[in-house]
């Protein structure tokens, strides 16, 4: 399995010239790491090339780094079916920097792109539709990134004079607990071995009121 | 004679309607009666379940999987546990993998039961919905015996099984595995040549291979047209390579080959369901390592190490290492897929949820391109959408 690999990674490595910046197999996975901008080309090499046929795209997903200077992964899952393989294509990007849409080679990129939108806040240049599909009408954030605090910024009720569902900032009658079990002791004496080990950094900051 | 302005007209359909599986805003443009267009609105179900995952422990995760696709909760359990068990390095013990892929076939049957019925019901029959809940119910009873849950088993966990199952519980689904070919029977004969199913549904929302492949359909949808893909057959995962079974495949796409393919698993299920029960052997149902899976209460009475184990066990949880993973099952709508991406830690940095559904409601504005209003029922039907996978 991995020498198939391997082969796999050898020939789309030589085949797209520089465009593939590295590739890494791991746990029976490959995974090819590209620049954003050679997106198209490489989806488009990896699905009609004969030795490739990776005719499905099947996922298409955003993961936030935020101490990255590009701060967002996006990863495409591709399987070919002739095959039996599956490859993994990783692109940075950043808040600002949009990221070519997939649409026009796989029509399945659609609502996986919208979603990475409206879940990370990734651009996609070239969508013919990028609304936001999973969040509420009118929602202002992406919620998936790790500086959106879990409880979010609003919460909503119905509103029995005005008629209709209302939205106000999140007021919490207890405060957001999050349980730190990697440094028990971080309460330790001064001095202490483990006094000076950072916290945890993907704790959420504590929600703050919206302008 | 006065020339007529016709112009399009839009229509809300749903979120609340029967025969919208759920919460699907769908908003169609027609032209009469014919669809020019449909915009299906997800998330109204939108719960954030990636979100919170990313703030539990492997362990506390487990759950959020049931909530998916409840009608058929163990098979989603059963991608995120090939997921973490690839990141540990471990692999769960034969028993359990039997336990798994039995229980994985209930699962499929449960989900089946539940979409050729009630496609059917959107289609015009009463009938197969009324009796296919009660078996259902005998199946959930299964469920309940092995897990404690009807629905929301959390039974399938990264190493294994939680517990393993109960005396007599194998002899009972023979029994049903008896059985059940009767009830499947009724229902054929009261659909596959029904007049009415067929006008419903032949020809109806028709996606060619090609189709399948660009607009990334999995399971049946995919079998329905023809392509012979199942990931138990080419990347089999826990005791399906020893498995005998057959993969039903459609001819024309259409959404009466769907049912055709959907009811032929059934009875493959059955196949499986049987050879499990047959094969299973003795042993434990756990990865005997109690770091990752939690010692014994008898021992716990003794052992103070046990004690200690337990306590951290639900407490910090175990350690992943760094490395992310997408693991993928043959859930019954299709590629159910988990993609972690863990930091080492006790919590999963990312855990993005590839819900074959959402992939096949997009396909809905082209195959109900063209049709009628009540064809987009039949389509939606068998197209086999459940909001909690989709909206997430």
């Amino acid at each position: 399995m991995t020498e198939a690999l391997q082969d796999l990674a050898d020939y789309v490595t030589t085949a797209l010239g520089g465009v593939v910046l590295s590739h890494e197999i791991r746990r029976g996975e490959l995974t090819v790491l590209v620049k954003r901008d050679d997106l198209p080309r490489v989806l488009t090499f990896l699905r009609d090339d004969s030795n490739c046929q990776f005719r499905q795209l099947l996922d298409v997903c955003g993961v936030d780094y935020p101490d990255r200077e590009e701060r967002f992964d996006v990863v495409y899952h591709l399987l070919s079916l002739r095959q039996n393989q599956r490859i993994r294509v990783k692109a940075t990007a950043g808040e600002l920097t949009p990221v070519p849409s997939a649409v026009s080679i796989f029509n399945s990129a659609g609502w996986w792109e919208r979603e990475a939108w409206d879940l990370y806040g990734i651009y996609f240049s070239g969508h013919p539709d990028l609304r936001r599909i999973l969040t509420d009408y009118g929602f202002e954030g992406h919620p998936l990134r790790k500086d959106f605090p879990l409880t979010g910024f609003v919460e909503l009720r119905y509103d029995d004079e005005q008629k209709r569902v209302v939205y106000e900032p999140v007021k919490l009658t207890q405060e957001f607990r999050s349980f730190d079990f990697l440094s028990p002791w971080e309460g330790m004496l001064p001095g202490d071995e483990k006094a000076d080990v950072p916290q945890t950094p993907n704790l959420p900051p504590p929600p703050v009121k919206p302008a | 004679m006065a020339e007529h302005q016709i112009q399009n007209f839009t229509l809300n359909f749903g979120p609340q309607h029967p025969a919208a599986h759920g919460v699907l805003r769908l908003v169609l443009e027609m032209d009469g009666e014919v669809i020019e267009r449909a915009d299906p609105h997800v998330g109204l179900l939108h719960r954030g379940t990636e979100k919170l995952i990313e703030y539990k422990t492997y362990l506390q995760a487990v759950p959020y999987f049931d909530r998916l696709d409840y009608v058929a909760p163990m098979s989603q359990e059963h991608a995120f546990a090939l997921a973490v068990e690839r990141l540990l390095g471990i692999e769960a013990p034969i028993r359990a993998q039997y336990i798994r892929v039995l229980f994985a076939e209930i699962s499929r049957l449960l989900n089946h039961l539940l979409n050729i019925n009630s496609f059917a019901m959107d289609v015009g029959a009463m009938t197969p919905m009324l009796w296919g809940f009660e078996e259902r119910e005998k199946l959930m009873e299964f469920y309940e015996r092995a897990s404690g849950a009807r629905l929301h088993a959390a039974y399938f966990r990264p190493g294994g099984v939680h517990l393993d199952l109960p005396v007599g519980l194998i002899d009972d689904i023979m029994t049903f595995v008896e059985n059940f070919p009767k009830h499947m029977h009724d229902v054929d004969t009261l659909l596959t040549n029904n007049r009415i199913f067929r006008q419903r549904t032949v020809d109806i929302g028709v996606c060619s291979a090609e189709d399948c492949y660009d607009w990334g359909f999995t399971g049946p949808m995919l079998r329905g047209s023809g392509v012979a893909w199942d990931l138990r057959k080419s990347q089999p995962y826990d005791v399906y390579d020893r498995m005998d079974f057959d993969i039903p495949v459609g001819k024309n796409g259409d959404c009466f080959d769907r049912y055709l393919v959907r009811m032929e698993e059934m009875r493959q299920s059955l196949r499986i369901i049987r050879q499990c029960c047959e094969q299973m052997p003795e042993g434990p149902v756990m990865v005997e390592n109690n770091k990752i899976a939690p010692p014994k209460r008898a021992e716990m009475k003794r052992s103070m190490e046990a004690l200690i184990h337990h306590f951290k066990l639900y407490t910090e949880g175990y350690h992943v290492p760094a490395g992310e993973i997408y693991a993928a099952v043959e859930a019954p709508k299709g590629e159910f897929g988990v993609y972690v991406v863990s930091d080492g830690s006790n919590k999963p940095y990312r855990c993005k949820i590839r819900a074959p559904g959402f992939a096949h409601l997009q396909g809905l504005d082209f195959l109900s391109k063209g049709h009628m209003l009540a064809d987009v029922v039949a389509i939606i039907g068998s197209l086999d959408i459940v909001f909690g996978e989709i909206d997430r």
